[in-house]
């Protein structure tokens, strides 16, 4: 049985170059990047040839750079370590209600420590309205994260005019970039930003090497106290042979940006295409500003789940919903955010490409995928359609006073 | 060495290390030392407590001259000439 792998935002194979970068550093290479001695050196000499490589792929500079483990830690990070380190100026922090569970938990933590937290709503294409996010800033507010691109529905946020918002409001503007960077052309310069999620696995390089991108002159508190590794500011011996893979990996997308955009897209077009040729089945996200290789659908009167089953069981691999919410059968926070009924939202599937697919891969998917579509509607007891609810969709704010109670 | 308490020094380099992990403080002042010119002045700010003793002690060690600190709200001002 042919396999099909269409959930790049799940994770990404590890690029053969990547591989090849990182054995030395299992092996012979083994030294501490804090050891004085040759090996130590080695090892430290790699790690800041991976970080002027990372630093490359966002045009920053490489003492922009804080090495962390994941996508999650280094937004865990750049919530809870900016907001602490500016708490002094004000208590409010602003997020969308479109991000991932590591921004958005760390929202929570925050409003347990005493921040307000504004939690803002997306339009129907999953984009946040700048004028919205003008109007959630007070005096008070010292933080300010929204997604760069959305992982769910692939819509790509308009961070350059928001970033001039934050900092004609005098706010720290992080982004997580984590589905963005390396897949499209990211440069925290010219988004404006303070600070930047980014993950290798998201870009042909390993699981556990992941970035912080943080303004030269921003405080930050660390979030792993210890040694003075990353310059004092994330602690815990280095895991060598992943930064290395993580700045292989950002030299090669640095270098093959344009012809992996290219093929994905074309890809991408056709399996938008064919997918929204079945009947009920409507694009998430934005229909142009959209990750290149990102084809989010919603199918009406069935789960998400039992679409993702029987593609497996075809050999095809997609995501219904984010990765946390598809294990969690629950309707994706996301779109309900962007108004889309929880009954619908159930139905939600996405297909996102890498450089591994081909067009014969969408041939198959376009062959296996509507009589999967049928046989689950067959079943359906939602098939004659059911009761939408309205959901919100609304902007709201909470108050450290009405988390005491929760 | 006695510990001088300051106020309003003009430094001609400041070095922030806010919330960076000790011993960051004696790391970035030997780096920055390296930098300056002989009779410049170095500014550093941190909220790390021990360094009220390490950054006079160090400058005792090294034979270079400990002006004096400043306490702000949330950190130290450490301001240290270069003598040599």
């Amino acid at each position: 049985m042919r396999k099909c792998y269409f959930d790049y935002v799940a994770t990404n194979p590890l690029h053969p170059d990547v591989f090849d970068a990182m054995l030395p550093y299992f092996k012979e290479d083994f030294g501490n990047p804090l050891s004085l001695y040759e090996p130590g050196m080695k090892a430290r000499n790699a790690v800041e040839n991976a970080r002027a490589q990372t630093a490359a792929l966002i045009h920053a500079k490489p003492s922009e750079i804080i090495f962390t483990s994941s996508g999650a830690e280094s937004n865990n990070f750049a919530l809870r370590g900016i907001a602490r380190a500016r708490q002094k100026e004000g208590k409010h922090v602003v997020v969308s209600r479109m991000e991932h569970h590591s921004v958005l938990n760390s929202a929570r933590v925050l409003e347990k420590s005493g921040f307000a937290v504004t939690y803002l709503p997306a339009d129907k294409h999953g984009a946040v309205d700048p004028a919205a996010v003008k109007k959630a800033l007070t005096k008070e507010t010292v933080l300010l994260s929204l997604g760069h691109a959305s992982s769910e529905v692939g819509t790509i946020q308009r961070i350059q005019e928001i970033a001039k918002i934050a900092r004609d409001h005098k706010v720290i503007f992080h982004t997580d970039a984590v589905a963005s960077a390396g897949n499209i052309p990211v440069d925290a310069k010219e988004l404006g930003v303070d600070a930047l999620s980014m993950a290798a696995h998201q870009f042909y390089g390993p699981k556990g090497a992941a970035a912080l991108y943080v303004r030269e002159g921003l405080r930050i508190v660390p979030l792993i106290y210890g040694g003075i590794q990353e310059g004092g500011r994330r602690a815990g011996t280095e895991n060598v042979p992943a930064i290395v893979g993580m700045g292989k990996a950002a030299e090669l997308a640095a270098a093959e940006l344009p012809a992996r955009m290219e093929h994905v897209k074309k890809l991408r077009d056709r399996l938008i295409e064919g997918v929204l040729a079945v009947e009920n089945v409507s694009l998430t996200g934005h229909p142009e500003e959209r990750l290149p290789g990102h084809a989010s659908f919603t199918v009406e009167y069935i789960e998400g789940e039992s679409m993702l089953l029987l593609l497996a069981s075809k050999g095809v691999y997609v995501a219904s919903g984010s990765a946390c919410s598809s294990k969690a059968l629950k309707a994706s926070p996301v779109l309900l955010s962007m108004g889309i009924p929880a009954s619908l939202a159930q139905g939600s599937v996405v297909f996102t490409l890498g450089r591994e697919n081909s067009a014969e891969d969408i041939d198959y998917l376009l062959a296996e995928f509507p009589p999967i579509i049928r046989r689950l509607r067959e079943i359906s007891p939602f098939a004659k359609g059911w009761e939408e609810k309205e959901q919100g969709n609304k902007c709201y704010t909470t108050s450290p006073e009405s988390q005491s109670g929760s | 060495m006695t510990l001088k308490f300051v106020g309003s020094i003009k430094p001609d380099v400041t070095t922030d290390i806010v919330y960076m992990m000790c011993p960051m403080h004696l790391l970035k002042l030997e780096e920055k030392m390296k930098e300056l010119d002989k009779g410049q002045i170095l500014e550093i700010l941190t909220d790390y407590d021990g360094a009220l003793e390490d950054i006079p002690g160090w400058c005792e060690k090294t034979g270079n001259e400990f002006l004096g600190v400043e306490d702000s709200d949330e950190y130290y001002k450490f301001y240290i000439k270069k003598v040599r």
